[in-house]
């Protein structure tokens, strides 16, 4: 499992740096890769910090962006340091909004406060249970987590594709004869509130308490310890009586349950309706994967996870700028992204191989 | 009429398991010899665009082709350097290796296509003789040859791997890299060419998408399906001819899936389009209980010297 993921001892500032030349790395094959092109790379970064930071409104999305990305960080970070590795997080956001929007739609005349709760609940709740199928299937029937994930979220965007076009569709515009493949507005009392005068929502403040929580649940609690425990070293968890199988379960169902409060969120803080333009990206923007890449960069810490996330949304948020004035299809942060998860992970090598001759250098200097 | 509706499913069941058929024999190789590439859908994707596009500047398919095995082969490359030489966990660098090929060949569309169009892809080449035999000719000889490529493809990689010492050395580095290496067998550059021959086979599984079977190329037109390539490498047992049951068994579930669209049967389109990714799931569930033999060393890194 995710062996060169483990932290390791902090002892050098320089090993301690690595993925962040992986990232400059990233962005120089992308700079080479716009030349290619015909791109002028400059003017293109130029955009997309500008899009990304340009102005207040211009960060407010960028947080927005980034809410999602933590959401599903976050659940990354559990599941991969207890040693399974979720893939599902493009749909578990697709489940956890669907639940979401649909209590929200159902508990109409509810007060605010409750039917915000009630609606976040039912989309961890429907995240968590996407999750945990997985989490079951890996357990007891030994069926390959990555695998499983990824095909749970080709099931998740259909079943969501059969819901909007069907019995979920809005039933003004079913009537009026218009057949987009969406909900109703929810009620306005579901909207989470704004904070400042922008896009930016509760979401993140949300988002960043939830944060603190699993840092605190995987540092500072018990079964928080030993889902670590088992990602280290399944045997050593075996050994110590801990009956692994129930947590890789539950590595995976955290995991879900938390990006499918993120879909939750989406749907309560940013789109106030569930939409669907067929795939999965459409809706998720493809968090349930950026969401991996922030956290690797994060260094699968929850903490590390908050300023991966946001710089993560600046360049979701920028490429969309990127997009607009230079005609650079934003997919590019996609192949970017690919290239980062690439060479953070293939720097973990390196980074290991400098700390051991760094400790045996100081074993000897001792000795 | 009931007669003709079954030989044109087995047709096109055929036609479909070809992409499957390339893309996991690939991935068999490189899993035996050790290493898991969760990458081929990128791969696959990354061969489909340029085998499109270099089809669309030349007309020539062939060449399409070539374009389709060198960007695959580098596809590889780049996974090898990451996985083996790097000993990066594999699970999660394939993962990357998937995302750059979807956001490159989406980039890449985007910036030299755009709008959806048509090529001419390899037309269907019936053999002389064969494709005359009532029924079979028409089920079996009567395709494009990238269809007739996939399936020569499974005896092909059953000889390899059983009977020559290439074939030897890639199952020993996946069984047991200590023991080769001290019998004197090259582990790091067995695994480089497993995984480029690997990536090829992708390529070449998204090519006969773009150039063969659909003639078109649509951003992440494999929709997963180099995720379900990489289950049917477990379901065949890392066995050419297991792997080949498990195409055929989906490219069958997906024709009839498309006959019964085309027939207007009542069922929601999605749960139709669903079904593949179900029944992979419930597929790899079945195997639980199944006595299989899972490369010993597939997914850990080797390191000459190490522990």
């Amino acid at each position: 499992m995710p062996d060169g993921l483990r932290p390791r001892r902090p002892a050098s500032l320089l090993a301690q740096l690595v993925p962040l030349f992986a990232v400059l790395l990233a962005f120089a094959v992308g700079a080479l890769m716009l030349l290619a092109l015909g791109v002028n790379p400059w003017g293109a970064l130029k955009a997309l910090l500008q899009g990304a930071f340009g102005d207040l409104n211009a960060i407010a999305d960028t947080i927005v962006k980034a809410i999602p990305l933590l959401f599903v960080g976050l659940g990354i970070c559990i599941s991969f340091r207890g040693g399974v590795l979720n893939i599902g997080g493009e749909g578990q956001l697709v489940v956890g909004a669907l639940a979401a929007t649909a209590v929200a739609l159902a508990g109409t005349g509810l007060p605010g406060w409750m039917l915000v709760t009630v609606s976040l609940l039912a989309g961890a709740l429907a995240g968590a249970a996407w999750g945990g199928i997985a989490g079951f299937l890996k357990a007891y029937l030994n069926v390959n987590e990555i695998l499983s994930t990824i095909m749970l979220n080709y099931i998740a965007v259909y079943g969501m594709n059969y819901l909007l076009r069907g019995p979920m569709m809005d039933p003004i515009q079913v009537k009026l004869g218009f057949f987009i493949p969406q909900t109703a507005r929810l009620p306005r009392a579901a909207d989470l509130p704004r904070l400042v005068p922008t896009r930016l929502h509760l979401g993140a403040l949300l988002a960043v308490a939830v944060a603190v929580l699993v840092y605190i649940f995987l540092w500072r609690t018990t079964v928080g310890f030993r889902i670590r425990t088992v990602g280290m070293s399944r045997r050593a968890a075996l050994a110590a009586g801990i009956e692994v199988k129930r947590y890789m379960v539950l590595g995976l169902l955290l995991a879900g349950l938390l990006a499918g409060l993120g879909g939750a969120v989406e749907v309560l803080g940013v789109h106030h309706r569930m939409f669907t333009d067929g795939t999965a990206f459409g809706f998720t923007g493809g968090a349930g994967f950026n969401g991996i890449v922030a956290a690797l960069f994060g260094r699968l810490h929850p903490l590390g996870t908050i300023p991966s996330s946001f710089l993560f949304g600046a360049l979701l948020t920028g490429a969309n700028k990127m997009q607009r004035v230079m005609q650079v299809p934003a997919a590019l942060i996609v192949a970017l992204n690919g290239l980062i998860v690439l060479f953070v992970v293939g720097s973990e090598v390196i980074r290991r191989r400098r700390l051991r001759r760094l400790e045996k250098l100081s074993a000897e200097g001792k000795g | 009429m009931i007669g003709a509706t079954l030989v044109g499913i087995a047709t096109s069941a055929i036609r479909l398991a070809t992409p499957y058929l390339y893309a996991a024999i690939g991935e068999a190789l490189g899993q035996l010899s050790g290493v898991l590439n969760l990458g081929v859908d990128g791969i696959m994707l990354m061969g489909a665009f340029s085998g499109f596009y270099v089809t669309l500047l030349t007309g020539h398919p062939t060449l399409g082709l070539l374009a389709a095995v060198g960007t695959g082969g580098l596809m590889g490359l780049l996974m090898a350097f990451v996985s083996v030489t790097l000993q990066a966990e594999q699970g999660i660098s394939g993962i990357g290796l998937y995302l750059f090929g979807l956001g490159l060949s989406t980039l890449l569309f985007g910036m030299t296509v755009g709008t959806v169009k048509a090529v001419a892809g390899f037309p269907p080449t019936p053999i002389p003789g064969l494709s005359q035999i009532p029924i079979l000719g028409e089920i079996l000889f009567s395709h494009n040859p990238l269809v007739y490529g996939a399936f020569a493809l499974v005896p092909l990689a059953w000889f390899v791997l059983n009977k020559t010492p290439f074939g030897l050395k890639l199952r020993a580095a996946g069984q047991n890299p200590l023991a080769a290496d001290s019998l004197g067998v090259n582990v790091i550059r067995v695994r480089y060419v497993a995984v480029i021959i690997g990536g090829i086979l992708s390529g070449i599984a998204g090519a006969s998408l773009s150039i063969a079977l659909l003639n078109v190329f649509q951003q992440n037109m494999t929709n997963g399906m180099g995720f379900i390539a990489v289950a049917l490498v477990y379901f065949g047992g890392w066995r050419p001819l297991g792997v080949l049951a498990g195409a055929m068994l989906f490219s069958t579930v997906n024709a009839i899936q498309v006959w019964l669209q085309v027939q207007g049967v009542d069922i929601p389109s999605d749960f139709a389009l669903m079904m593949p990714y179900v029944i992979t799931i419930l597929v790899l569930a079945s195997m639980a209980r199944r006595r299989i033999h899972v490369p010993a060393a597939l997914n850990k890194p080797f390191e000459r010297g190490g522990e």
